[in-house]
């Protein structure tokens, strides 16, 4: 048994990915892209809370990083770290930035710094 | 269990980076998406892996099998930081049909793809194509110049892979940098004039 303020130790590494989320899959209308850009808020998470998720809030501690990076420091699939994302967002852990809208939808000004960029790089 | 990487300044995104825009490199098996990612990226290359569910009956040594199973498909990705308020990553998308689910996911919010494509190989790059192009996503194909291998004239490129005559061709070397940009310029003014 638990006493109350006493850690349960870290899941084991073998823990099947979806336990992680109590089963649950994409919520539907999901706010996280592959690219949308992620940093830890200045609020500080309570000690008990979801050990994932606290490792998650300490990666994105450093600065702002993608969902897609996120999920691979972690080494957890793209679906699990957008629901862990998610429940963080809607606790007031995290601050985003949404990526670029789709190409049909694209400044002509983005595409221009995109190839300013790469010339300037490597031209 | 340390989760932070050992190098902040070289992991985090510069803090006034405000756009993040994506483009797919995409192509069939071993044409060398993995390659031109680590040439390209500023960061060592990371690899996501997405689960998905399919029917059994698509993978071959579980011919037989009933129902569903799960399958795990990788993606490596890379990331350029190209000015002080804009960050572009390269995703490598395997080009497989029973991908499906992975591409929905891939493809939203992309500007482009850059489809690799050996010349020994064109068949192989059918199905890469097919997805691109059922996605609405722009193009250019990129063809990988391996030592030794045969020049294959364009028009016979364009015509074996059935090409529209404004998609753009571009030879590249995924080991090279230079050569590696410049298929991703390629790509980039390709879009521009589309976005005219």
């Amino acid at each position: 048994m638990i006493t109350p303020g006493e850690q349960e130790p870290e899941a084991a590494p073998l823990v099947r990915p979806y336990v992680i989320t109590n089963g649950r899959g994409l919520p539907e209308n999901d706010q996280f892209n592959l690219i949308t850009l992620v940093t830890a808020s200045e609020r500080r998470p309570p000690s008990h809370y979801d050990p994932e998720k606290l490792r998650l809030l300490d990666l994105c501690g450093g600065g702002y990083l993608s969902v897609a990076e996120i999920a691979g420091h972690l080494g957890l699939p793209i679906g699990i770290v957008k629901v862990l994302l998610s429940d963080l967002s809607s606790d007031g852990y995290l601050v985003t930035r949404a990526p670029a809208p789709p190409a049909q939808l694209v400044d002509v000004s983005v595409l221009q710094e995109v190839l300013d960029g790469l010339q300037a790089r490597f031209g | 269990m340390v989760s932070r990487p050992a190098s902040d300044e070289d992991v985090y995104l510069r803090n006034n980076v405000q756009i993040a825009a994506k483009i797919l490199v995409v192509g069939h098996f071993a044409v060398g998406k993995t390659t031109f990612i680590g040439t390209m990226s500023e960061i060592p290359p990371l690899r996501t892996e997405e689960t998905m569910t399919q029917a059994a009956a698509h993978i071959d040594d579980l011919r037989g099998v009933q129902g569903k199973t799960t399958t795990t498909v990788a993606m490596d990705f890379g990331r350029l930081t190209l000015s002080d308020r804009l960050v572009l990553y390269l995703f490598g998308t395997p080009g497989q049909q029973r991908f499906v689910q992975v591409w929905e996911d891939m493809t939203r919010g992309a500007l482009g793809a850059l489809v690799l494509v050996d010349p020994e190989r064109l068949k192989e790059s059918f199905d890469v194509i097919d997805l691109v192009e059922q996605y609405g996503l722009p193009y250019a194909i990129s063809v990988n110049h391996f030592d030794g291998t045969p020049a294959r004239s364009d028009d016979e490129l364009r015509e074996a892979l059935d090409l529209l005559p404004e998609t753009p061709v571009v030879t590249c070397d995924a080991r090279d940098e230079k050569s590696s940009a410049n298929a991703l310029i390629t790509l980039v003014r390709y879009l521009q004039d589309r976005a005219r």
